[in-house]
Order: structure tokens, then sequence, then C-alpha cells
């Protein structure tokens, strides 16, 4: 299981539209080895096929495949955008967090929602998490959470 | 005990999201409900009480039996609690 680690960070970035986004939350996954490249593919074909719905709270963007799209081990990456564009979805746009999701099939996923759940339950952490400068800022966001 | 089918578009990461906090929101109001997450057109050939799921995804749902409920923002406990209690009355 990897969530937000270093490698699968990436802050400040800049994005000309939702599907380069989530391209490039897609190659944070692909880079840590956790999914195939055709996952990314998958990734930007299911938002062509079923549209934004995945915008799942305002600033936030989970975009995913299916496990048998490629992945390999259970993942979160994090694409924070400096500035935030639309996906077109009616009530949470525009979007500055997108975090790709590669979707296992093992408990792990489970775990791995439930911590992303609780760290993006709280209204401030997503405040912070838009703010934060550096990975190091992330990383103290996430460990604060953890630790409660 | 009610049925909820908490829905999105491939059945294996947002709706397990919803399906989290949905559950946890009932928990707290004491209303037994088994909660099942899937993806739009396994949801149109299943019978429940309650689907949850998006705005961009009610669309594909409409004409289903149960009742729809829709929630904007996912993260957002206070939404989920007043979504329920608009909605789902335990019988």
């Amino acid at each position: 299981m990897r969530f937000l680690e270093k490698g699968l960070v990436k802050v400040g970035a800049k994005a000309a539209d939702a599907e380069d986004a989530i391209k490039q939350a897609g190659v944070l996954l692909a880079d840590a080895k956790t999914v195939e490249d055709v996952y990314i593919d998958a990734m930007v074909q299911s938002f062509q096929e079923n549209g934004p719905y995945f915008v799942l709270a305002p600033h936030i963007a989970i975009p995913h495949a299916r496990p048998e799209d490629g992945v390999k081990e259970a993942s979160v990456s994090l694409l924070q955008l400096k500035e935030p564009i639309t996906f077109g979805h009616s009530s949470n746009d525009p979007v500055q967090l997108i975090f790709g999701l590669g979707a296992s099939s093992s408990e792990e996923h489970i775990d791995l929602l439930k911590k992303l759940t609780q760290l993006l339950n709280k209204e401030e952490n997503v405040n912070q998490l838009r703010t934060a400068a550096s990975y190091h800022d992330i990383k103290t966001i996430i460990e604060m959470e953890e630790n409660k | 005990m009610i049925k909820v089918l908490s829905v999105c578009g491939l059945g294996q990461g947002t709706s397990l999201i919803l399906k989290m906090n949905v559950e946890q929101a009932l928990t707290e109001k004491g209303i037994q409900a088994d909660v099942e997450h899937m993806d739009v057109s396994t949801a149109s050939s299943m019978s429940a009480d309650y689907i949850i799921t998006s705005n961009e995804l009610a669309e594909g749902l409409e004409g289903h039996s149960a009742k729809l409920i829709i929630v904007n923002n996912y993260f957002d406990l206070d939404e989920i609690n007043q979504a329920i209690d608009n909605h789902i009355v335990e019988n």
C-alpha cells in the first residue's frame, strides 16, 4: 500500500485541462510503479465515458479506473495545482487537488480509502492541502491526521 | 433493515468512499441498514429502498424503484446527515 509518499505527490503543478490533470496524477502512479502505463489511459477513458462524477467535493477530484486495468499495488497520488481548473462538475468546480487512485481489489484498497476519507472529511485539512507549498507541508498534514 | 446502494461510475472507488460515510452517518442515527457499493449499470437492475449518488450520475438511474438521494459533497458529513434526515425515515 502506497499512500501519498514523496514520489507520489507533486506540489504547485500546472495542468492545461481536466484530462491533462488526470494524466499527470496517473503518471505519478506509473512512475512509482504501482500501476501499468495503460492504467493512465483507462483513467482518462473513464472520465470521457462517465463524466466528472469523481469530483467528489469542492476542489477535490479522485480519478481512477478498475483494478483489472493495470493496478499493481493499492496506491494514492496527489497532483496539487497552482491554478485550479474546471472539470465540468455541476457543484464542485474548480478543482485544485487531484488524487490519482490506483484501485486494487485487495483489503489494502479499503484501508487506503479509509485513510483518504478520514483526511478529506475535514475541511481544514483540505484547505491546508490546497495552500501547501511543499511536500514537507503535505506530509505534516497527513501525519497530524494519522496521529489523532 | 433498509437496503441502500451507493453508486458511482465504476463501483470501485468513489462509491466505496460514499458507503463509508453513509454507514457512519446511519450508525450514528441508530438506523439499521445494509449499504452496498456498485456501478450505475449494476444498480439499475438491483432492487433497494434507497440509492445514494451524485447529481452527475442520478440521470442514469431515473425511473428506478428505489428512492434517489443526491449528495454533492462526499466528504461533508453534515450534508450526508441532512440528506438522510430528509429522505430516510426508519420504519
